[in-house]
């Protein structure tokens, strides 16, 4: 008990350093929270339809908005430059046109972002369209057994699992 | 531990032992990596080919988040411990964690092009990266901005510290935000989503970079050990008496 005193005064240099430097740590890491949490949203990169309805941004405002090409929705005007589709989030949906070169990736049941306003009947009028892909990465083959086995993870592209029933497929 | 690899010529005896191992281990891998993701690993199910720049660009973007890691945890040694080998390490590892950030950007932005239809987009994950690549240059300036090299190393650690704030936010950007980058595929939760026959040339590559990292890191350390061997005789030179009259 005796000993408790002098491990006060044996705060070194290097002791003082350290805690210090902890110390200076720790309040950079929570000032970094707060002020990621404060832009909270201007850090999204887009809004799911479901958010869009939520917050109904004001019509001439240039935003982005991100889903599922919805199964069945994509509908190409002769030349195929014009292009009707819906984003899907499965709950809510948005109607997007778009006038332009799609991506290699775009297809129903994949994920999108699209960049552009919304018009006066509600329909998004989209000035870029972006692919999105998930973090799934496997060969082609293993994809098309996992489809066939009715395995395939409802995560992954939940509408190409409504692509399958819908076709009545195994 | 950390205290018995502070004193340099110990550190350089140990890192010369290591050194070939490295480059064995670098040579091997990278060679057998590059075989494994070019040739022998498939195409994906939807990227097709171009998801084999994810071999080049997802262990270099680790490369880039943990070499930042290691000179923040240097920096912070060197500073509460004044190590100046923790500083020579740190200022030794920067070009190269900066390399690897390049690396990181430039492919990302050519798989992005194939794959998502744009070079680039300010998404939460990609702009994090670019500042994580202006901490570097940042970190690397502030060094060499002082004559004295003792003040360099320490404000240029402090930044290193202050900049770490941001490893955490590159790791979880793509949980925390919505963002055009797809969410982690081999450190989550759940294990891989990635099909072991992509995971294989993947995690050789990774282990290739660090080797060629640690090898090339013992090169820049000892190589900054051997000039300060070389500037502290030659000041010594320059005092002694009988070496300035010859000069005139």
């Amino acid at each position: 008990m005796s000993q408790s005193a002098p491990p006060r005064r044996a705060l070194t240099a290097k002791r003082r350093r350290l805690y210090l430097l902890l110390a200076a740590g720790l309040t950079l890491a929570g000032a970094a929270a707060l002020i990621l949490n404060a832009f909270q949203d201007s850090l999204v990169f887009f809004l799911t339809p479901t958010e869009l309805k939520a917050k109904a941004p004001p019509r001439e405002r240039v935003i982005r908005i991100g889903g599922l090409v919805e199964e069945g929705s994509v509908r190409k005007a002769e030349g195929g430059l014009q292009v009707r589709f819906a984003i899907t989030d499965l709950t809510n949906r948005v109607e997007v046109t778009y006038r332009g070169i799609l991506p290699d990736l775009f297809r129903e049941g994949q994920g999108v972002v699209a960049q552009g306003q919304m018009d006066a009947d509600g329909v998004f009028a989209a000035k870029e369209v972006l692919a999105k892909h998930d973090e799934t990465y496997m060969p082609k083959e293993v994809a098309d057994a996992l489809k066939k086995s009715g395995q395939w993870k409802p995560g992954q592209k939940g509408a190409s699992g409504a692509k399958d029933g819908k076709a009545g497929a195994p | 531990m950390i205290h018995f690899l502070a004193n340099p010529a110990r550190f350089m005896r140990i890192g010369q032992a290591v050194l070939p191992w490295c480059w064995a281990v670098a040579g091997l891998c990278i060679g057998t990596g590059l075989w494994f993701a070019l040739i022998v690993s498939p195409a994906d199910y939807q990227q097709g080919e171009s998801v084999r720049i994810m071999y080049i660009h997802v262990p270099s973007a680790w490369m880039a988040l943990g070499v930042y890691t290691l000179i923040a945890v240097v920096s912070a040694m060197a500073l509460v411990w004044k190590h100046p080998l923790a500083f020579l390490i740190g200022r030794a590892a920067a070009p190269l964690g900066a390399g690897f950030t390049v690396i990181c950007l430039i492919t990302g932005s050519l798989w992005g092009q194939t794959s998502w239809g744009t070079w680039w987009v300010w998404d939460a994950r990609l702009t994090s990266v670019l500042v994580l690549f202006f901490l570097y240059l940042g970190y690397m300036a502030l060094g060499a901005a002082f004559d004295d090299a003792d003040r360099g190393n320490r404000a240029a650690a402090l930044l290193a510290l202050v900049g770490a704030v941001n490893v955490p936010i590159i790791k979880f950007s793509v949980d925390w935000w919505s963002t055009l980058h797809q969410p982690a595929s081999v450190l989550r939760v759940g294990g891989p989503s990635i099909h072991p026959s992509m995971l294989t040339p993947l995690l050789l590559m990774a282990v290739g970079f660090i080797a060629y990292f640690l090898a090339l890191l013992i090169l820049r350390v000892r190589a900054e050990i051997a000039q300060r061997k070389v500037q502290a005789a030659m000041m010594v030179g320059a005092t002694a008496p009988g070496m300035q009259t010859h000069e005139t």
